[in-house]
């Protein structure tokens, strides 16, 4: 690990501050940047840490929905009664990802900003366009089975790998950060992340020395809420493919409410509302779903050894609407 | 920097030079010789490493000294010594829960822990009823313990270990989290991700009268 300088915030607006540098970082559950750091493949020079903020509470806002402090941890976030009443989808995401001890320290705003775990970017000998931009990606005609198919571009494929993350692009949050100039503003979760292009290296639209403060959820949507994760082992794997969804239907078996979000295919966290809107005030029969699927996938990209994620996100999406429809698990 | 108090097992230690890259575990293995948390993988990923801090399981690989000062810090030794052995280690070897030991400290730790958190009704991935978590279900241990690899395969022993502590418990399932929020009835969370018993090979005697249903494979 390289040498940093070690500090403490005491308030948002000296985290932001001190952190302004290039090459600073936060530091709150470390569980990924202190791994990243170990193999110097992130080499902040110096680490602001802001566990001591007054940022671990969950309040409800005057319109119904949640703000979750940065620092509130995903166990926490996860046990919260009022996520388990009104947005159980946000707490089986995080409850599908990690171990007991990583969500005993991961945070909510940590959680967001998680690297890929593309070989090529760990493995430091190697080149990588997103942990050295211009240095080529190995990945688009080497091991890219757990790789992206959505949003991928000529210099990267590297999937998104949080799974709470997606519960969060599924249920609109929004992102409340600070800048090192005192600043504050909101950031809607569709526009948070920043597709590779051809600069993957940049991840988020967040600022040099920003910091999540909040993330605020809105009312709670009524429906089924579930988190399907279909992984190579049962527990502690990132996802193939993941689908976050909140669905209901009227008792003539017309689907009311469809809403879906997607992990393991995406570059970011992936939701394609044209997709919702294509199955909502149908019955959901095969045809149709057979035309969302077409249209979540029309751009999908294999490169090899992740095709099967194509027709594997084709299999999730109709279990998981049929499975709704026929009330099977409420 | 400033001096350093580190609180583990009840004892202050202070360090008035430490470099900021020293990790919980390399103090206390390096600078202490509180040997019993081990370094299997150092990143996060075997759990052998596992101590409390503030009562909650963490990878003490993954954290650093720095950031720990005024925290409770509890490793294995903090836990239970040969002659004052914790209910769970007593039952780690009454059952045999274990072969070269080297993944051991970290398991007890994790246990110890996990023990809490079914108290406290914390829900895991394999919960049917987020509200209303059993964690007495086999496939309720092991999922809660995923986080610590035994090389030896000793699960099914260490699932038992736990069991048996789990079950002397005063009763967990008392109450719920329902007086906090009542779920809307208009938001169902409700269904079944567990993994069967065939899924996780091992049988449990401990399960017979529960209702977890179970999917058929290949989701989890």
């Amino acid at each position: 690990m390289k040498r940093f300088e070690y500090s403490r915030a005491n308030t948002p607006e000296q985290a932001a501050t001190s952190a302004s540098a290039t090459d600073a970082s936060f530091i709150a559950g470390g569980t990924n940047l202190l791994d990243l750091m170990k193999l110097e493949i992130e080499t902040p020079i110096k680490l602001v840490d802001i566990t001591r903020l007054e940022l671990e509470q969950v309040e409800t806002t005057s319109d119904g929905g949640l703000r979750i402090g940065t620092l509130v941890t995903n166990s926490d976030l996860a046990a919260h009664p009022d996520v388990i009443a009104n947005y159980p989808v946000l707490s089986r995401a995080i409850l599908a990802g990690a171990t007991g001890q990583l969500r005993n320290k991961a945070t909510t705003g940590g959680n967001f900003l998680q690297r890929t775990r593309c070989y090529y970017f760990y493995q430091t000998d190697s080149p990588c366009n997103k942990r050295e931009p211009g240095s080529g990606c190995p990945a688009i005609n080497g091991e890219n089975r757990t790789l992206a198919i959505l949003g991928t571009s000529e210099a990267c494929i590297a999937q998104h790998p949080s799974d709470m993350a997606v519960a969060m692009r599924l249920l609109g949050a929004t992102v409340e950060t600070i800048k090192s100039d005192g600043s504050t503003r909101k950031i809607a979760i569709e526009d948070f992340y920043c597709l590779p292009k051809d600069t993957p290296h940049i991840e988020t639209v967040l600022e040099t020395g920003e910091l999540i403060t909040h993330v605020v959820l809105p009312a709670p949507i009524k429906g089924m809420h579930t988190y399907d994760k279909v992984r190579d082992r049962a527990s502690y794997a990132f996802a193939l493919v993941s689908c976050a969804a909140i669905i209901d239907a009227d008792d003539k078996g017309s689907l009311t409410t469809v809403r879906l979000a997607f992990g393991g295919i995406g570059t970011e966290p992936w939701r394609n509302e044209d997709v919702e809107a294509l199955l909502t005030d149908t019955d959901g029969n095969n045809d149709v779903i057979t035309q969302a699927a077409d249209l979540l996938l029309k751009e999908a990209k294999g490169s090899g050894q992740n095709d099967f994620k194509i027709p594997l996100t084709r299999r999730l999406l109709k279990q998981v609407i049929q499975r709704a429809l026929a009330g099977e698990g409420a | 920097m400033s001096t350093l108090t580190l609180t583990i097992n009840q004892q202050e230690y202070q360090f008035d030079v430490l470099d900021t890259r020293t990790t919980l575990l390399d103090v206390c293995r390096q600078h202490l010789q509180i040997t019993g948390p081990k370094k299997g993988c150092d990143h996060g990923q075997c759990g052998a490493c596992t101590m409390l801090i503030n009562g909650r399981r963490v990878n003490s690989c993954l954290t650093l000294a720095v950031m720990h000062d005024g925290d409770e810090i509890t490793t294995i030794e903090g836990i239970g010594m040969p002659e004052t052995l914790s209910e769970l280690q007593q039952a780690f070897k009454d059952n045999d829960a274990f072969q070269c030991g080297y993944c051991t400290p970290g398991q007890i730790c994790s246990a110890t822990a996990l023990i809490e958190e079914v108290k406290q009704q914390w829900p895991s991935h394999v919960t049917t009823d987020l509200q209303n978590p059993n964690g007495l279900l086999v496939q309720e241990i092991a999922e809660r313990m995923s986080g610590n690899i035994c090389r030896c395969s000793a699960y099914p022993n260490i699932i038992k270990a736990i069991s048996q502590v789990l079950e002397n418990q005063p009763t967990q399932q008392a109450t719920t989290s329902t007086d906090h929020s009542a779920q809307s009835p208009t938001i169902t969370g409700i269904w079944s991700p567990p993994p069967s018993e065939t899924q996780l090979g091992s049988p449990s005697a401990n399960n017979k009268n529960n209702t977890a249903s179970s999917t058929s494979g290949g989701r989890s």
